[in-house]
């Protein structure tokens, strides 16, 4: 398979961040409440972590290995930043809906992870492949787990009825308790499949953020968390 | 002083940061296994959150707003919060080393806990002052403590359960946390 193919596949099925890698959970949960929504948050995801992406790959070089973390932050903050005001002028229903949740793009943990992971180590082009790979793999998470609760929630599949008359809607779908339902019944028919997934790898073996999982997440997890712990276990 | 009440119990109770909002996900699912690391979480979550607040209001207010500056908050933001929490970590390591042995380990975790960066954009979004920001910024804490607490408490009891065995590991840990929301909405009718 060609290997700019091959990073798409990886980034949509193979690592797919919301169903296998379980990264970036907090966008998930909250503005999954339409489909719509779902889908442009992926969307703005998306072309924040291509951008990025390329600019890391393009310095990647120029970056000192010691201060790389704080120097990927800003150039994913200014890129947040840059989309956030081109969304204000051209979408503004979209920016009103996402609201909070575009800036906090930039502490999301594909974006920081690809760059840690991957651009900072590879060639301009595989890196561009690899951002539109794992973009397109939240963005159909994001739009799957939108479209299951806007169905349940409301009845409705990009605000189009879609349900027979009768059909009472859920509505606890589409507010706060929904979204954890529907993350819990994901993971478990997961478990259940014994799919390949970070939620039912090795169990977790120390208290840390996301489960402490780092020897099994392969670098992908919170690059900064890790890197913190190793320093702390210097220390001691 | 009666409007600084409602922004703290809106902010603790009504609009959980966690359980409503879903800000700071990633510890409330990670550190709440034992009912004790859960509140040393807790105790340096209402540190952080409230000193960073404070701070990112007071930049808000003095720098970026004089200056014209408002479409830099997320930058200038993540990365006063990023010092902050070192600074902050180093300063309990010199001055107070008790408070360093219980809160030391989680400090650095909170670097990368969305929460602080969402209060401190939310303080702008909301147009609060700089007390309100920081009661604000407090309470959100507080509710953050609130909720990872209680989820360590059950996470002890559900332990010893026999839960189907698709649902172990974090499934049940998402459904608790659904239940706890669908309890939270309960409180909207504080306000």
């Amino acid at each position: 398979m060609n290997k700019y193919v091959e990073r798409l596949y990886n980034g949509i099925i193979k690592e797919n961040p919301t169903f296998v890698l379980m990264l970036g959970m907090c966008p998930t949960l909250a503005v999954t409440t339409s489909a719509m929504n779902g889908l442009g948050m992926g969307l703005t995801t998306t072309v924040v972590l291509v951008m990025s992406n390329l600019i890391i790959s393009a310095l990647r070089k120029m970056i000192p290995d010691k201060v790389r973390i704080p120097a990927f932050i800003v150039i994913v903050a200014s890129l947040v930043t840059v989309v956030e005001l081109i969304l204000e002028a051209n979408l503004p229903s979209l920016y009103e809906t996402l609201g909070i949740y575009i800036p906090l793009i930039v502490v999301n943990c594909i974006i920081l992870g690809r760059a840690e992971a991957f651009a900072s180590k590879n060639s301009i082009g595989l890196s561009i492949f690899d951002g539109i790979g794992m973009g397109l793999g939240f963005t159909v998470g994001l739009t799957c787990i939108g479209i299951f609760r806007e169905w349940i929630g409301n009845g409705t599949i990009f605000s189009l009825k879609l349900s027979p008359e009768s059909y009472e809607p859920i509505s606890i779908f589409v507010l706060a308790p929904g979204a954890f339902f529907v993350l819990a019944m994901l993971t478990a028919l997961q478990n259940k499949l014994k799919l390949k997934s970070a939620t039912n790898g090795e169990g977790a073996k120390s208290n840390i953020a996301c489960g402490g999982n780092c020897s099994t997440c392969s670098g992908s997890d919170c690059a900064i968390n890790r890197e913190l712990l190793e320093k702390e276990k210097e220390n001691r | 002083m009666k409007e600084l009440m409602i922004i703290l119990i809106g902010a603790a109770l009504v609009n959980n940061v966690v359980l409503s909002q879903f800000l700071g996900l990633c510890p409330f699912l990670g550190v709440s296994k034992k009912i004790e690391t859960a509140a040393g979480m807790g105790a340096a979550v209402i540190f952080v959150i409230t000193i960073s607040s404070l701070i990112a209001s007071l930049i808000y207010k003095f720098i970026l707003q004089p200056l014209h500056l408002e479409y830099l908050q997320t930058i200038v933001f993540i990365l006063v919060i990023a010092a902050l929490v070192q600074f902050v970590e180093i300063m309990l390591k010199k001055t107070s080393p008790g408070l360093y042995q219980a809160l030391g380990v989680y400090l650095p975790l909170i670097t990368t806990n969305c929460a602080v960066l969402g209060v401190a954009l939310l303080n702008v979004q909301k147009d609060y002052g700089i007390l309100a920001s920081v009661v604000n910024g407090f309470g959100t804490a507080i509710g953050f403590t609130i909720a990872i607490v209680i989820m360590a408490g059950i996470r002890e009891r559900i332990e010893g359960n026999d839960i189907p065995k698709a649902f172990r590991g974090s499934p049940i840990i998402l459904i608790t946390a659904g239940l706890m929301a669908i309890a939270f909405f309960g409180f909207a009718g504080l306000l």
